[in-house]
């Protein structure tokens, strides 16, 4: 028996370069940061007060950093997809096939899952519980965990660079070219291990932020007093239950088939392949409005906060937004139109998908509305969701085209496809991520974004935008189908270049995200706000100081209406001392990251048909829990002199 | 879904706290009793005469659908108390989806095998 | 800056409610863990579903194999339902003897629970066991593979939920009936009577209408 499975030498990637100096230099990078934290003794902190935090403010800021952290590995693999494409008419471009197909695989699958999903997640557990007014999530320890296990199957994917392979079958695996038969070596594997614990952590965290908008907000926060955010966090925590357990058991279904020889979507043996399309959209279609949904609430409160109004239409929101969630798990089958169903089947679900216009349209016209007779003011968050309305409102139309059965049939699997879901997924998810990025930042950190250089990013990136895919929309007209290595059709390359050059732009609008992060810090003391509430805000959140002290408020507040803050406002600031009282925290424990490690551990294992190490990894994550459970203290208590020394403290009125 | 009782509940809270343990180990002895009762009907009627054949799926589906409302009553003890109305409205939703889910993939799955060759010629026609 | 509140003659409040609904602040911890748990479950009967509608899906394609009907022996499956009733009877007992902190009824309800649980894991490895034998096994047929699949996936969860119920009788054992040991046994319950009802949809559509058709 072989100690190491199929891990060999031969799996570094000694023969292309590209590759191997990307993930040497990666792996430089990270071991070089370790280094440095080390030698500067920073670890113990780190370890003390981030990696084995329970606190939901310090958990969200670490899925944000994944996020961006991520986003740039995933922005390179678009550029050199774009530079790619631009010079491969009659040539071979300068990927090779087998390379090219790994980097549209890792492309989606890192933009999805560890770009979006860790944003949208991020923000979630960073702003729900300071608007609902309570002092941490319903399940703090549950809450590192899912994160931990998010950054293993991140970890996972970015190991592939160096050790073996990624999926070649795009980002999601359709068998029967996932299966053994076609794809024999680890690059699927990769996926699905990565895919499995990732999906774990997604769960977790979306049973628990369920749980904390059901079950715990402050006095007096009835659901119809929620501020919008909670209520789409809501909607897409409930998508999260119900879609990811879909997601896990058709991930299950391909492991079982590649490694023990089951015939689920299998050629032979009367395994269906089709079945795997279904149920893969039947999570996949719910995925979108996830990601969406908070996007959606983000823009409420950013539209409501620059407009200086309440949200117009409060209760039509919160219906549109339960009204999609449910929509959302009856329109699985437009994404497979062309694969063989009947006229009935067809026109059921392209009118299903029609009808989801209809309560996006209400939200449209709600923000709208808003900003009608308000004072706008055109902060950074402010540009973001404007361009926001107007590049969805683009995306969403194209999506009613594909929605109509005859029209897909032309233009299934084209560049048109393409163009449509980055219009959404950019235009939408992205766009409300960084303006939830710029509108939070403050509050997280206690000064501001440098204004010059967001606006900057934001002209960068939505010029950028409609230059790199209003030309894959005509592309798509013209028949250029997706993941195309190279190509014989003269009229599409100056398409294609006008393209990279969108993609450059927004390459960019990257830096001056960059530079914009780096100014700030550095300019931090100018940028500072003393206020705890930088953009007149009407929410909980900007109630408390910035950045909020880790129980968030020292006394509970009473909320009596929708936009409680703004309610209490005045009442807040120059007011007698609240009564302070001890306080019960929750406290951190290691488990999660301990619980990652052997995570990962298990899942390399299983990648590479290492049986002894995946059983230990799996034993030492069980082994973890134990340890977790067998503690006798979970929560400490913080007396209320000390309660009220930090939160003066916070406030800047030293007592 | 708008008001919530003071004290909303989950399952299995609060239920037996209140009553004696001889009140809680006759709710348990109940459920059980009517359980094996529907659980027995169900493996009598499969191979009975006493049914029309066509019949015996869709009879079997209801004595399913029963027992798990029993299992749900007596072994969870899910009420339909307005203290537990988010716990049901969470149940009704994961079974909303689970409809879905199951009626979505027959449908379309049925629509498919209609419209196509099984696999094997689709496969043979490509040899 | 105006101060705009939601005030019934503001036009701004359009589509807003009243200010006199109540609402009464955090839950207990036992009611957050409890309803935490309980989305845990319908996330995982969601599971459950993909693999339900897989197996429905699939359950023609024998690709020549034997089907149901040639495999299913109903009395065995009788047996495990026994094993698996009795088994939430015997569970509810422990639950009520730990509300009255009795440790021997507890342990020794538990007791039981793990073996009828056990024995329903050797009668149905015995099973499946068999049907490799015959060279029916999950590589024969796209059916067997959704076969063993659902009822393999039953099998782990309680393989897991004995895992589980051993580590809370260890706990029970050595920090008595601590608040969060209690609600650990309230979420253990809840887990072994969810699987109850799995069953329930299992033997019922997978074997008595497996054997039926």
């Amino acid at each position: 028996m072989n100690l190491l499975g199929k891990l060999t030498w031969a799996a570094i990637p000694w023969d292309s370069p590209l590759p191997l100096f990307a993930s040497a230099a990666a792996a430089l990078a990270i071991l070089g940061t370790l280094g440095w934290v080390v030698a500067r003794g920073h670890f113990p902190y780190l370890w003390k007060e981030w990696l084995t935090s329970v606190d939901h403010k310090r958990i969200g800021v670490m899925y944000t950093v994944l996020a961006l952290v991520m986003l740039l590995r995933g922005f390179t693999d678009a550029l050199m997809m774009r530079s790619h494409q631009a010079i491969a008419l009659h040539s071979n471009g300068y990927l090779p096939p087998e390379h090219y197909n790994q980097v549209f695989s890792s492309h989606g699958t890192i933009m999805i899952f560890f770009v979006a999903m860790p944003f949208m997640i991020g923000l979630m557990n960073f702003v729900v519980p300071l608007q609902l007014g309570i002092r941490d999530v319903a399940f703090p320890t549950l809450n590192s965990v899912g994160f931990w296990l998010t950054a293993t199957g991140a970890l996972l994917v970015n190991i592939s660079l160096g050790v073996g392979e990624f999926s070649r079958t795009g980002w999601l695996p359709y068998p029967p070219l996932s299966e053994l038969a076609y794809s024999p070596g680890v690059g699927v594997d990769y996926y699905l291990w990565a895919l499995q614990i990732s999906g774990a952590g997604t769960l977790l965290s979306g049973i628990n932020l369920t749980t904390t908008i059901l079950k715990t907000r402050a006095p007096g926060m009835s659901l119809l007093r929620m501020p919008m955010f909670c209520w789409t966090s809501l909607a897409s925590n409930l998508l999260i239950v119900a879609a990811f357990p879909v997601l896990t058991a058709t991930l299950a279904m391909l492991i079982l088939d590649r490694y023990l020889g089951f015939h689920f979507f299998t050629n032979d043996h009367g395994g269906n392949m089709m079945m795997f399309m279904n149920l893969i959209w039947a999570w996949g279609h719910p995925e979108v409005y996830i990601l969406i949904l908070p996007a959606f609430g983000i823009f409420s409160e950013v539209v409501s906060t620059f407009s200086s109004k309440p949200l117009f239409g409060y209760r039509s929101m919160v219906m549109a937004t339960m009204v999609i969630c449910v929509l959302a798990f009856m329109v699985w089958l437009h994404h497979f139109f062309t694969m063989g169903a009947g006229g009935d089947v067809n026109a059921f679900f392209g009118i299903m998908t029609t009808i989801i216009a209809v309560p996006t349209g209400v939200k449209v016209f709600n923000w709208m509305f808003t900003m009608y007779g308000g004072r706008v003011r055109f902060d950074v968050p402010m540009l973001w969701a404007i361009g926001f309305i107007v590049t969805f409102v683009i995306g969403g139309m194209t999506g009613v085209i594909l929605a109509i059965p005859p029209i897909d049939f032309l233009l299934h699997n084209s560049l048109f496809l393409v163009a449509h879901f980055h219009n959404v997924i950019i235009g939408g998810v992205l766009f409300g991520a960084f303006a939830g990025y710029h509108y939070w930042f403050p509050k997280a950190f206690g000064f501001r974004l440098h204004s010059g250089w967001g606006k900057a990013a934001f002209w960068f990136w939505l010029i950028g935008f409609y230059v790199a895919f209003m030309p894959l929309y005509v592309l798509g007209f013209f028949g250029m189908t997706r993941r195309m290595q190279h190509y014989d059709v003269p009229d599409w390359q100056p398409w294609l270049i006008v393209a990279s050059v969108g993609a450059g732009l927004i390459a960019i609008g990257i830096g001056c995200l960059i530079v914009q992060l780096v100014t700030s810090i550095r300019d931090r003391k100018e940028l500072r706000d003393p206020t705890g509430d930088p953009w007149e805000g009407r929410t909980l959140e900007w109630a408390v100081p910035s950045p909020p002290p880790v129980f968030n408020f020292a006394v509970l507040p009473e909320v009596s209406g929708e936009e409680a803050y703004w309610a209490m406002k005045h009442a807040v600031r120059g007011g007698p001392e609240p009564s302070y009282g001890a306080i019960e925290l929750p406290r951190n424990s290691p488990t999660g990251v301990v619980c990652a490690f052997f995570a990962t551990v298990m899942g390399f294992a299983l990648i590479w048909h290492i049986w002894w190490m995946a059983i230990a990894g799996l034993f030492g994550a069980w082994a973890t829990f134990i340890v977790f459970a067998w503690r006798d203290h979970s929560e400490e208590i913080m007396g209320a002199d000390e309660v009220r020394h930090t939160d003066l403290g916070a406030r800047g009125q030293p007592a | 879904m708008s008001d919530e009782a003071p004290a909303p509940a989950a399952p299995g809270v609060g239920v037996e706290e209140q009553s004696s343990v001889g009140v809680q180990v006759l709710g348990y002895t109940v459920g059980l009793a009517m359980a094996v009762i529907l659980t027995a009907v169900s493996f009598y009627i499969v191979h009975s005469p006493l049914i029309w054949t066509p019949g015996i799926p869709m009879g079997l589906v209801v004595l399913a659908i029963a027992q798990m409302g029993v299992h749900l009553i007596f072994f969870l003890h899910l009420s339909t108390g307005p203290d537990s109305a988010n716990t049901v409205l969470a149940l009704a939703f994961g079974l909303l989806i689970t409809f879905l889910v199951v009626a979505g993939s027959l449908f379309i799955m049925a629509n498919l095998n209609a419209n196509m060759p099984p696999m094997g010629q689709i496969m043979a026609m490509q040899r | 800056m105006s101060v705009a509140t939601a005030s019934p003659d503001d036009p701004h409040a359009v589509g807003h409610g009243p200010r006199t609904e109540a609402h009464g602040g955090v839950a207990s911890k036992r009611i957050i863990v409890g309803y935490g748990f309980w989305i845990f479950l319908v996330s995982d009967i969601i599971m459950f579903a993909a693999f339900f509608a897989t197996y429905a899906v699939l359950s023609g394609a024998t690709a020549g194999g034997p089907s149901g009907k040639d495999l299913f022996d109903l009395q065995t499956t009788a047996v495990e339902t026994g094993c698996l009733l009795l088994s939430s009877f015997t569970c509810g007992m422990a639950t009520i003897a730990a509300h009255v902190r009795r440790q021997g009824w507890f342990q020794a309800m538990m007791a039981a629970t793990f073996v009828l649980g056990a024995a329903f894991i050797a009668i149905e490895v015995h099973e499946l066991a068999g049907f490799v034998g015959r060279g029916a096994g999950p590589d024969r047929s796209a059916f067997l593979s959704a076969l063993f699949a659902l009822v393999g996936c039953h099998g782990v969860h309680v393989t897991a939920g004995l895992l589980w119920l051993l580590t809370m009788m260890a706990q029970v054992y050595a920090k008595d009936f601590r608040d969060d040991i209690m609600r650990r046994i309230l979420c253990w319950t809840l887990f072994w009577h969810a699987l109850d009802i799995i069953w329930v949809a299992l033997f019922t559509l997978v074997y008595l209408i497996g054997s039926a058709a």
